[in-house]
């Protein structure tokens, strides 16, 4: 039998694929351990809708913000980097007129105009981050949290440009990485949690690794009540009762994110 | 055939290329990695045994890992209960590396000799030894 | 055919040196980005995307281009253009490649680029994107090459093409559309949320592919003895000239709807681009370049005097690149970002090592098209002299 060049090279370039799919394909059916399961575990809390209601009227003085942002960004290792172009935050404040653009108008109360806004990601109903993450490394959980899959993140950061709200960090450089003057970034590693690599986005995850054991999240713990935490499905749950007796309001609400944090401005 | 010295040298070229490696490594002892399991958490277990039996470990601990990784950062379970029935939390860290606490003795001698460079480690925080 | 780009002058040789040792100092940079993270770059957390995907949509538009000398040629039978298509497919190749290699240089983690085809996401834009790219790419390497193999041993292209050289013309539009989906679907960004998007993106790439393709044209004819004809140059001059005109309409809509209903987050991208907020204005002089190119280019164009004399319809075509090459790639993407959602001001500039990497790309892009024009008119040279009807 006599074979052209061109048979030859269609014959042998057929093989390689399908030898790659077939060893892609064996992988797949190799042996799995039966008979184990997953859960969420005992003391895991569980809600329909998580949400988070900011009491502004509880903030007094700068310790209370300090507190909450350095629990947070002490058990999760977050960076600084101490520049604001590297900067990476989760939780953080800003003034009335950058937190609610638009609302502000010059003859505001000083105090308020003052005044810093505690700000995180809003973990929206309808979130345009995770409707843009081509690898669904960035998705919204069942009880309404909105999760970063650091393993799967490509870094396109297009989620950075569709989030309103900038609740969003890139890792522009190795946050394991140390300063000129040989300073962590991370100043004291949390050993229970990991740290990010260069070239992932990251940001609050309302501290999913703590509900599964059954703690609330940092802030919430650290704030002494004035950030309150729980279902929004939940008609008897705290965040409702105070949502029924107090005037809140949320943060570009006009763009349909729905987020799930709530403002009582005083 | 045409051309056929110009073949049959570059056939020998390309041979040399492809065989690069097992000239290079002609004379070089490598060592047969040796994982060691001694370390002072697992010394005190009653019984001596990982989330799953042994041999499925060795050879599917990659894939259980995903699975665990999936499992607790995409759906929220954190809960593992073995083919025995037994319960873990599921965590790299908090799980797997409080036993086995030896790193370098217990993943990095057979990855490094099997040449796999797993990214767990650019985040994960591996645990702290004592230089040896 | 590939044999024809291994034979050539000196010129050509130095010419593909050149371009290689230009695309070997960006890749040294591009290690160097590996090593440190896209830190290196000017990007930052409020301007996270910037070069990098400024030139990635501005080359998506000119590989889209090449419908427009495809189109008038297949479907409505213009000879002229003829000889010409071949120009216009090799140039969709090394644009869309560029695209590819500027979306890879702006990755955070560009090994796992895989991950958007094992967890495909028909939900997000991106995902479409690399899609509609990718495909665009087969299609114009198979159709270039099966034509232009043809045409070399003087028999009318295989029937098999057909399908493919249709449906390239229906796909060519669609990968800039996609593209101006990445933009125009985003709440919060109001500089980038207008439906206009998608046709001012198709206006500007039909603008600025063509005036490349003169310019191609005129570079091909003086350098060999291939010439592509006077009759297709103009034909391809008017069609700069209404798309040019036409992206400067679409971007006059824009202000108009900005200023005159004076909504702030409309205004704001257009105040700091053109005038400057708050003592920022990093971007005025590049953006008043463009616009004084864009208005000294009709004025080239839409006078019949200068547009039928090459000379000035090529300093047109050079005019209508170079602004509509700083509007959509930097303007229009950096514009975006600023001022950031919290309506605060980070300026954006790209630092050396980005600079660099994006001239190693554009040398890549021209290395190819290089290779790919030297087969084709290699091809042509051979049967010049022999009338070419396909």
């Amino acid at each position: 039998m006599s074979i052209s060049r061109r048979e030859f090279l269609k014959i042998a370039g057929a093989s390689a694929i399908f030898g790659l799919g077939g060893m892609a394909i064996i992988n797949e059916i190799t042996d799995d351990i039966e008979a184990s399961q997953f859960s969420p575990g005992p003391d895991a809390l569980i809600a329909k809708r998580w949400a988070m209601v900011v009491d502004m009227r509880k903030f007094k003085t700068e310790e209370d913000y300090r507190k909450i942002i350095e629990a947070c960004h002490s058990i999760h290792n977050v960076p600084d980097f101490g520049n604001p172009k590297d900067e990476i935050k989760w939780i953080w404040t800003d003034t009335f007129e950058h937190a609610f653009p638009g609302q502000e108008h010059e003859y505001m109360e000083e105090k308020l105009k003052r005044m810093p806004f505690v700000l995180l990601c809003n973990h929206c109903d309808n979130p345009p981050c995770v409707r843009v993450c081509p690898t669904k490394a960035t998705f919204k959980r069942k009880d309404g949290i909105v999760m970063m899959d650091q393993h799967r993140c490509i870094g396109c950061r297009f989620c950075m440009a569709a989030c309103p709200f900038g609740a969003r960090s890139f890792n522009w450089r190795d946050p394991r990485g140390k300063d000129d003057k040989g300073r962590p970034f991370i100043k004291e590693e949390n050993k229970e949690y990991p740290t990010r690599t260069k070239g992932v986005v990251e940001k609050c995850t309302l501290c999913f690794e703590r509900l599964a054991k059954g703690l609330k999240p940092a802030c919430v713990e650290a704030s002494n009540g004035a950030l309150i935490f729980g279902d929004l499905k939940e008609p008897n749950s705290e965040v409702r009762k105070v949502l029924s007796t107090n005037y809140t309001i949320r943060r570009k609400a006009e763009l349909g994110t729905m987020p799930s944090v709530f403002y009582i401005i005083g | 055939m045409y051309n056929g010295g110009k073949i049959i040298i570059g056939l020998i070229i390309f041979l040399a290329f492809v065989a690069f490696p097992l000239y290079y490594n002609i004379g070089k002892v490598s060592v047969k990695p040796e994982p060691k399991l001694d370390t002072s958490v697992i010394q005190q277990l009653k019984e001596k045994k990982c989330v799953e039996p042994k041999a499925y470990m060795k050879a599917e601990h990659m894939k259980l890992l995903n699975e665990w990784r999936d499992s607790a950062v995409r759906d929220g379970n954190r809960l593992y209960i073995n083919s025995e029935g037994k319960q873990f939390t599921i965590s790299l860290q908090n799980t797997c590396m409080k036993c086995h606490s030896n790193k370098k003795k217990f993943c990095d001698e057979c990855h490094n000799y099997a040449a796999v460079k797993p990214y767990c480690w650019d985040c994960h925080i591996a645990p702290k030894e004592k230089e040896i | 055919m590939l044999e024809k780009a291994l034979t050539g002058s000196r010129r050509y040789w130095i010419w593909i040196f050149a371009l290689l040792a230009i695309t070997g100092i960006g890749f040294i940079f591009y290690l160097k980005q590996l090593s440190y993270g896209l830190g290196i770059t000017g990007m930052s957390r409020d301007v996270s995307w910037g070069l990098y995907i400024g030139q990635f949509t501005f080359l998506v538009g000119v590989a889209a281009s090449a419908v427009m000398v495809v189109l008038p040629y297949y479907l409505h039978n213009y000879k002229v253009f003829g000889k010409i298509t071949i120009l216009g497919e090799f140039l969709a190749v090394p644009s869309v490649v560029m695209c590819m290699l500027f979306i890879f240089a702006d990755m955070g983690q560009p090994m796992r680029f895989m991950n958007i085809f094992l967890h495909p996401t028909p939900n997000s834009v991106m995902f479409w994107d690399a899609m509609v790219l990718g495909g665009y790419l087969l299609l114009n390497i198979v159709v270039g090459w099966a034509v232009l193999g043809a045409e070399r041993k003087d028999v009318p292209p295989p029937n098999w093409v057909k399908p493919f050289i249709y449906l390239s013309i229906a796909w060519a539009p669609s990968i800039h559309i996609v593209t101006a989906f990445l933009y125009s679907g985003l709440p919060g960004r109001d500089f980038w949320l207008t439906a206009i998007m998608a046709v001012r993106f198709l206006a500007s790439a039909f603008a600025s592919g063509p005036s490349l393709i003169i310019i191609l044209c005129l570079i091909v004819r003086r350098f060999t003895k291939f010439d592509p004809g006077r009759e297709a140059i103009q034909a391809l001059g008017k069609i700069v000239t209404y798309t040019m005109i036409l992206n400067v309409l679409f971007l006059g809509f824009e202000f108009f709807t900005a200023f005159y209903s004076r909504i702030p987050g409309h205004m704001h991208t257009f105040e700091y681009l053109y005038y400057g907020i708050e003592g920022y204005g990093r971007l005025i002089p590049l953006m008043w370049t463009s616009a004084i190119l864009a208005v000294f280019s009709l004025i080239l164009l839409i006078n019949p005097a200068t547009r039928r004399n090459e000379k000035t319809l090529a300093m047109a075509s050079a005019a209508v690149f170079m602004s509509l090459w700083i509007e959509k790639g930097f303007g229009l993407v950096v514009g975006g970002f600023i001022p950031n959602p919290f309506e605060k001001i980070t300026e954006y500039w790209p630092t050396m090592p980005e600079t660099v990497i994006t001239i190693g790309v554009w040398a890549i892009g021209f290395l190819i098209l290089t290779v790919l024009y030297k087969i084709a008119v290699s091809v042509r040279e051979e049967t010049v002299g022999i009338e070419v009807d396909r």
